[in-house]
């Protein structure tokens, strides 16, 4: 792990809870456990051009949108958004909400219920491809989100397509909304499900930035790839591990200040 | 109506490589030369309607023009999350074309009749709708999108319907076409959208309606609702026919569009029985029974 890497990541953890204790937002749990991924998608992998702030080369849709506080820190990172913006979060008649918004500068498509981005993103690896463009497109899905049908209409027309340009990243932190997801709808065997509807498949540490390096930078050919990122929700602050309480709750004063120590100390 | 959609849209795939169209393995007998002709801008979605408005959205995100082609309820309620979150909140150029309008599936069951699907296509603050009443209002509002790229609902009856215009009308969203003109002195009138408007002109042969004008309004949506009521003040009594049900329909929307407790318009909405609902029949037969009858009342 690299400074940059190492500043981001503990950037990310702090303001995202800076800010849910602000806004007394929901959904810490699931911001904290995509974390790394994004530092590596934005820091290493993404074709962000440094001249216009809101020019992709390539497409990044979060699908699971309402991780948008983990994205609108990482954006402000990478300067897309001031400080003000980002420390407006909550207020009313601001840019920015609790779910992915287009309006926000980076934000390439609005999502917030689940199971959008995915055809959303093989659509614009169909175009992409068709134009021969060399053009990557990434889309992060939570564990829950592969529930909706259009996850599996989507894998099926990816890999007949061959969409070798798509690459979709879940983020298996293996708690969903209530509880647990093998509690919930079962996924595993996930990696053979994946396999099975011929998508190439990596199964990672989500928060190992080299596996994460690695698995985005494998070129899989003709088939779409999907990256299974074996994380845990709350990741970071002990007392927001693998406890659902944090899909719903924000910390008050004693905990942000516990859990600042913690990164802190890290 | 739907060859003459084909075919045009042949006309324009052939000048811009940004047309695209997919459909829901659906379109037999229709959508064949399209796919023949242009390759790599046609895509069979399968059987999944959410995804292919998912990927419609996809595409029109990286610039494309995307029209997707299937019958009544499928590229509309089954999906109809997509088009309100993807398509219309993102003002995509996506163009979704429903060729079952009303009961021109009306064999084929409930399942297949297009009732309520104004009244879902209406909530949408972007979405133009395009109900054209025959070859020429087809083919203007066609060329109206083709000009306009915007998210758009194109709904064709499966068969020609009569004409009603020698050329082909000068649209613009909101404004009503005349269509015929009565002789007599008199300020009632038909106001039509879609293929219902060769009903209204069978009407003028009986004595109640005789003295009536007809007119259609091929485009409409949320955002020209406003521009409704300088229109139906001018005239003492509107029919207005529409093949839906009412709650939610045509006759609703131009009833809503009135702001102004001081109107002395008598408006009157005819629009299909709810008792169609789980008949089966031809459109000929569906409509004599749940709808003919109502108007003549």
């Amino acid at each position: 792990m690299n400074n940059l890497q190492k500043k981001t990541i503990k950037n990310l953890r702090t303001n995202i809870l800076k800010l849910s204790h602000k806004a007394k937002s929901s959904h810490v749990g699931g911001c904290l456990s995509i974390v790394e991924i994004l530092t590596v998608l934005f820091n290493n992998i993404l074709k962000i051009s440094a001249n216009r702030k809101t020019f992709f080369k390539d497409t990044f849709i979060l699908s699971k949108g309402h991780a948008c506080l983990a994205l609108y820190c990482m954006l402000y990172e990478k300067k897309f958004l001031s400080k003000k913006t980002l420390f407006d979060y909550g207020e009313n008649n601001t840019l920015l909400m609790s779910h992915a918004s287009h309006y926000v500068p980076g934000v390439k498509f609005s999502t917030g219920s689940l199971g959008h981005g995915l055809p959303v993103a093989v659509g614009s690896a169909l175009a992409a491809k068709k134009e021969k463009k060399k053009k990557n497109i990434y889309v992060l899905l939570s564990d829950g989100e592969l529930n909706e049908g259009t996850t599996w209409e989507s894998l099926l027309f990816a890999a007949h397509h061959k969409l070798d340009n798509l690459c979709v990243i879940i983020d298996y932190n293996k708690l969903q909304s209530l509880t647990f997801v093998s509690k919930t709808i079962k996924l595993e065997p996930i990696i053979d499900k994946m396999k099975s509807f011929n998508c190439f498949v990596k199964s990672i540490n989500g928060h190992n930035i080299n596996q994460l390096i690695n698995a985005f930078k494998f070129q899989s050919k003709n088939k779409p790839k999907v990256i299974i990122a074996n994380t845990i929700k709350g990741k970071g602050i002990s007392f927001m591990e693998n406890n659902i309480a944090w899909h719903y709750k924000s910390p008050n004063f004693l905990e942000l200040n516990k859990a600042l120590k913690e990164i802190e100390n890290a | 109506m739907r060859k003459i959609f084909i075919e045009e849209l042949i006309k324009a795939a052939k000048k811009n490589k940004k047309i695209i169209l997919i459909v829901n393995d659906l379109g037999y007998n229709v959508v064949e030369k399209f796919a023949k002709m242009f390759p790599n801008q046609f895509f069979n979605a399968g059987v999944a309607e959410q995804n292919m408005m998912g990927i419609a959205a996809g595409m029109a995100l990286e610039g494309y023009h995307v029209f997707v082609y299937s019958i009544g309820n499928f590229p509309t309620f089954r999906c109809s999350e997509q088009i309100r979150n993807d398509v219309d909140y993102h003002n995509l150029p996506v163009t979704i074309v429903n060729v079952g309008a009303g009961l021109s599936y009306g064999n084929l069951g409930y399942s297949h009749h297009s009732l309520q699907d104004y009244g879902l296509m209406r909530l949408f603050p972007n979405m133009l709708i395009a109900s054209p009443g025959d070859e020429m209002e087809t083919k203007a509002c066609i060329k109206y999108i083709l000009k306009k790229p915007q998210p758009s609902y194109l709904r064709l009856s499966k068969s020609n319907t009569k004409p009603l215009h020698n050329k082909i009308p000068n649209l613009k969203p909101g404004k009503w076409l005349s269509i015929s003109k009565s002789n007599r002195i008199s300020k009632k009138i038909f106001l039509t959208t879609g293929n219902v408007a060769s009903i209204a002109k069978k009407f003028l042969t009986n004595k109640n309606f005789n003295n009536y004008s007809i007119y259609s309004l091929p485009l409409w949506g949320m955002k020209y609702k406003k521009d409704q009521f300088n229109q139906i003040k001018k005239w003492d009594k509107i029919v207005v026919l529409e093949d839906h049900l009412e709650d939610g329909g045509f006759g609703s929307w131009i009833k809503e569009s009135i702001n102004n407790n001081k109107i002395k318009t008598y408006i009157i909405s005819k629009s299909l029985s709810n008792k169609v609902i789980g008949k089966v029949g031809s459109e000929k037969y569906l409509l004599e029974n749940y709808y003919l009858k109502l108007i003549s009342k």
